[in-house]
Parts: C-alpha cells; structure tokens; sequence
C-alpha cells in the first residue's frame, strides 16, 4: 500500500500491471460518481490484470527475481513470525558483548510446538533497516545465531532458519572481530548439532553471509528467492570489470530456485502467490508454514544419528566434476 | 660497488623492467625480492624455502614446492589425482568458463587449485592439502571442495593429524552456487575428523580471503599463519569503498590477526616444517598419554590399537581385537 509520501513501491516491470490496476480504480470511482453500472467493463479489466500479472510472473529474469527478492514490502523474517507462530518471546544477545539486530531469534511455538526460529533482519523502512545494517550481520550476530541454536539443541527443539541477506557486513570491525570465524564455527558447527534443522531462503541469500546460517537438513527457498556465491553486481565488476552488467552476471551465476533445485542444492520450491510474496503476505506465511510443518514430521521420524548422517551426505554430493584419466574425457565430451 | 647491486641497479635503471606479486625471474638463475629488490643466487633462495636472504620477505612458493618443504622425501603419496573440473553452470563473462580452464591448467600444469596427498612429517604420517594461487588465484570450486573432503575423509579413518595450506581468493564465482557450497561440504568433513580426536592446522600464507577464511582456514584446532600474509574475509577495497574510511596500515596482516586472536602463531617458512613436526608429536604424544591410563568409550579404545600398531607398543590385552574403527 503505497502512501502519498512514500516514493511508489512497485519494480519497473510491475508498472504495466499498477497502470491498469489505477485505471480500475478511475473507472469505478467515475461509474459510482455518475450512477452508472459498469460491472461488466470492471470484471473485464479485472480478468485482464490477472492475466497480465501472470505474464509478468510467469517469465520473470534472474535479475527481475531479484529486484522482487530485494523488494522493499517483502516480508520479512519478524512478519513471518508473527504471522505463523502462537507464541514467541524474542531473545537478544550473543553473549559475548553485544546484540546484533541483523539478526533476530528467540523461542516459539509454531502449531504447539516448541522451536527456535532466528534469521536475518531486514528494515522495514529507511531507519529501521540503517538500525539493522540492511540485514547484514556482524561476527557478533552470526555467533548470537550459534548461541541460539545451542540452545535449541540442548532442549530438543528443532531449528528454523530465515535467511534474507546481501551478504556478511564487510566492514573493519567485523574483520577485527573475526567474521571469517564466525561464519566457519557456524557451518562446522551446525553438522554437529542433533536437533532438525530448517533453512528457508526467504528473500536475498547473500554468499557466506546467507550460509552462515544456512546449514541444515532441508533447505527450501521462495519461488523468487535468489541464492548467490557473490552478488551479481560484485560478480559484474569483478570478471566483466563492469558493475552495469549485473543483469548478466545474475543470469549467468543460476541463483534461482529453479536453477538449484537442478543443481541439487535446493530441496523444495515454495510457491508464492501471484504477484511475489509482498502482494499477499498472509498467504505467503501460511504456505511457509506449512512447508515447514511438513518437512519437520519427515525429519522428526529420524533418529539424530541418522538426521545428521542424512545432513553430512546431503552437502557431501554437491559438486560437478569429473574423474578418470584425460583420454575417457575426451570421449565422453565428444 | 658488489656485483649485487651492480644487478640491482641495472634492474632498476631497465625501463622494462617491472615489478608485481609474481616473483621475476632473471635468466633463471638470478631472482629478485619484491620487496627489497636484492638479488639473490635462485638455487640459495630455493635452499632458503623461497624466503629473501636480505629482508626475510617469503616470496610465493607454488604447490610442489611446499609438499617438498614439509614432507618427508620419498613418502608423499598424492591422492585424487584425476579429480578434473568441469563448466557446470556453461558459465561465460568475457571468456567462457571452459577456456579458463584449459588456460589455467596449460599455464600451470596443474589440474586444479589444490593438490593432496598422505605423506610422513619428520616421520608423522600426515594428510597433506596444499592450495596453489597459480590456477585462478586458488579459487574453490567443486574440484578443490571434493579433493580436499576426500582427503579429511581418509586422515579421519586413519586417525591422522589434517594440514592445509591455505592460498586462495575464495569461492570460484564460475561455478556458482556449487562453490559456495564447498565451503560447507569441507567444514563438515572437518567436523566428523575433530569429533574423531585428531588434530587440524590450517596454514594460512598469502593471500588467504573469502569463502575459504570463512570455512577451513579460521576451524583449526591451531593456526599458523606466514608473516605479512594478507588474510581477511572481504576485500580492502570493499571495505574502503562501503566506508570511505583510512584503514590501519597492517589490516589484514597475519599481524593484525594475531593481535586480535585469531592466529596462534606467525611462523617463518624456513621454521614451518619443524613447528609443525613438533605440534602434531605433542598431540600424539598427549593421546598416548590418556590411552595409557584406564579407558573407557569406543572412542579411546581405537587411539589405544591404531596407536599401538603404528608405533609397535604393546597393546592392552583387554581390549578386544576387532575393534578398530578403520584400518589404514
């Protein structure tokens, strides 16, 4: 819902579908103005708008997927708590001298179940997101997460993971702190762990900033959710020297769901409504939800040993390579 | 006026002359610092690990090299060695995927950006990871992700202490996705060898950043670091531009890691190989000592029977044969 003193929040390809969706509006407002009926002419253009919004969804680029993952109104890890949860009590701090509000975690029960559910944090508008660094966390935020999911583990409580980040903070005092460690204690630590463990990308998975919280038994991502080694505009000045050619880099690096369910990283494709998550945000949580409700009773009937045999070999696959002398490659290339 | 600086000089007066990263090699049997610009007698300087006579500077030393400074002559045994990459993704920004590999490996000779192996330190049988900065800067791709799990995998069943050296510019872009993935595949491998009891020491030497420092290279149980390594997570540039603030002259030193507690020790290249030596027999040592005393737990029990075959004690007779988790 956009305001009159907000800038409009809508991505260059919706402006087609919010034109239509104003003259709408126009016609109705002058038909109930002059007491004229034009319900047929509305339920047309109605039926029009659906249509176009489909065009527009159905054949999104890599890098439209990623204006709508980057969307301002998409909702983030907090609404999806609030929306899917009977009961959550917020925890803070890592312990060790300080409380990151880039990332969020705290007790929950999801369906009276208890669970631990932490994630990246967005800002919901211009000074929330500068408090929260735009979701980008510190050393100290990636070790509240680990404080977080210790706990979940010592009391048996599964764990379930938002992501929605750019990527690690890269900034002096995070290298000071030792983000590089924080993130590898994470991912080392998050194999040893015996509770499930949940991973949704729910909007930006920014590189290591994304896995550090990212290691689980099920990984399940948005429709148009986008998955990066490095962000395509980094990855555009770095092998193109050219930030414009982000839209390349972004087709080229495969970070949609689609592409990583092929590529055997993803697990499971959450559907979002017609429109992104942010046209129906409700919707959105319910089928988060039940995504995760799903895959937790898989899990649940596993015993910790087999869960974490299970994860240890889900990460031990992925890779593309070849073996076996240079000759057997020439002929199964040719 | 010596006939060092005599060459000095005319290096220096030589217009074409020009220096970088890459150490320059004058008709081969000469080569000069980077950063003193002595000339050195090649052979004297590859008798010294590569490290200046004059300054002390560690110039790049390449994968073959290293495995020859730290394992014993004669008892590497390289591992994987037909692990190759391939284009997963077709991937092409101003030269497609493909090509940059065919190029790197012609250029190094190597196959990808890691080489591993089992070999003996100072009579400590090790597994060895070496990374090697020649091929696309050592990024990590699937090939180093495999061959480094695999070689985790084989000194966790054979209860060996794990070595890499670290030289890389983090997760390869080319291979997307997969490639971030490998810092998770390798830092669970490292998981099931510390839950085993053995022993990790990463070495980090320059550069050392990225997905690598966030994974393997911050996870040993100690770290060694070469002096005035650059090791960091992001990029100074990154960091100057999102800032635009001065950075302190040492940043991303092992220096400045070591002053912030995230290195053990900074090691001279000519040291490493006896520190290492030392630090692997401590802990050996210190298992045998607990397995010396009454035991309890599989775990214990396995140290007790690998340890005592390989280093010919007499085993307890209590101890039920059979009961070795992994057979070298």
């Amino acid at each position: 819902m956009a305001t009159a003193n907000r800038k409009p929040l809508y991505l260059d390809f919706e402006k087609p579908l919010v034109d239509l969706q104003e003259r709408i509006e126009r016609i109705r407002r002058l038909a109930e103005e002059n007491g004229v009926d034009v319900s047929d002419q509305i339920q047309q253009l109605e039926e029009r708008s659906h249509q176009l919004r489909q065009e527009v969804y159905g054949g999104l680029s890599a890098v439209q997927r990623l204006q709508v993952a980057r969307h301002p109104r998409r909702p983030s890890t907090l609404d999806y708590i609030n929306a899917m949860t009977d009961d959550w009590l917020e925890l803070h701090g890592d312990r060790r001298g300080g409380d990151d509000p880039a990332i969020v975690g705290g007790v929950a029960s999801l369906d009276g179940m208890p669970v631990v559910i932490l994630g990246h944090q967005k800002g919901r508008d211009t000074k929330d997101n500068v408090a929260r660094n735009f979701g980008m966390a510190t050393p100290g935020g990636y070790r509240k997460a680990m404080r977080l999911m210790e706990h979940a583990d010592r009391f048996g409580m599964p764990i379930i993971t938002f992501i929605d980040t750019p990527g690690a903070w890269a900034g002096v005092d995070a290298e000071r702190l030792g983000q590089g460690e924080a993130i590898a204690y994470n991912l080392r630590e998050m194999f040893r762990l015996n509770v499930p463990i949940l991973c949704t990308i729910i909007g930006e998975g920014g590189s290591g900033g994304a896995l550090g919280i990212g290691v689980g038994d099920w990984l399940m991502m948005f429709e148009h959710s986008v998955y990066t080694v490095a962000s395509p505009e980094a990855c555009a000045s770095i092998l193109w020297r050219d930030a414009g050619k982000a839209a390349q880099a972004a087709e080229a690096l495969k970070i949609t769901a689609r592409d990583l369910k092929d590529l055997g990283i993803l697990d499971e494709i959450l559907v979002e409504p017609l429109g992104g998550a942010h046209s129906n945000p409700l919707a959105t949580a319910e089928t988060l939800k039940q995504g995760i409700v799903r895959a937790l009773e898989q899990l649940l009937s596993l015993s910790p040993q087999a869960r974490r045999d299970r994860r240890y070999q889900k990460f031990r696959k992925i890779g593309q390579f070849t073996e076996g002398p240079i000759e057997s490659l020439a002929t199964s290339a040719s | 006026m010596s006939l060092f600086d005599w060459f000095a000089n005319r290096r220096k007066s030589d217009p074409a002359g020009h220096s970088g990263q890459e150490r320059e090699i004058a008709d081969g049997l000469w080569t000069k610092c980077e950063a003193c610009g002595v000339l050195a007698y090649t052979k004297d300087l590859q008798a010294n690990q590569m490290v200046c006579l004059d300054c002390g500077h560690h110039m790049r030393v390449y994968s073959d090299e290293r495995i020859q400074q730290l394992i014993d002559p004669g008892t590497w045994v390289a591992l994987d060695r037909d692990v190759r990459p391939v284009d997963p993704l077709g991937f092409f920004d101003r030269k497609s995927y493909s090509d940059r590999i065919v190029e790197a490996q012609s250029k190094s000779g190597l196959i990808d950006a890691v080489q591993t192996g089992l070999g003996d330190l100072e009579g400590q049988p090790i597994a060895l990871g070496v990374m090697d900065f020649r091929f696309m800067g050592g990024s990590m791709g699937s090939v180093v992700g495999e061959k480094l799990t695999r070689a985790i995998e084989r000194a966790t069943a054979e209860r060996r202490a794990m070595v890499i050296v670290c030289a890389s510019g983090g997760a390869r872009m080319q291979e997307g996705m997969l490639s971030l993935m490998q810092m998770a595949k390798i830092s669970g491998a490292l998981e099931q060898h510390r839950e085993a009891g053995c022993l990790y020491i990463p070495v980090l030497t320059h550069p050392t950043t990225g997905g690598v420092t966030a994974s393997f290279a911050m996870l040993g149980d100690i770290i060694i670091a070469e002096p005035k390594a650059l090791i960091g997570f992001a990029g100074r540039r990154v960091i100057e531009q999102t800032l635009r603030e001065k950075l302190p002259d040492n940043f991303q030193t092992a220096e400045y890691l070591q002053q912030n507690g995230f290195v053990d020790a900074i090691v001279p290249r000519t040291q490493l190989k006896s520190t290492l030596a030392r630090l692997v027999r401590l802990h050996h040592a210190s298992r045998r000592a607990v397995a010396t005393a009454p035991t309890n737990g599989a775990r214990l029990r396995d140290e007790v029977m690998l340890d005592g075959q390989r280093d010919g004690l007499h085993v307890e007779r209590s101890i039920a044969p059979g009961s070795i988790a992994a057979q070298p």
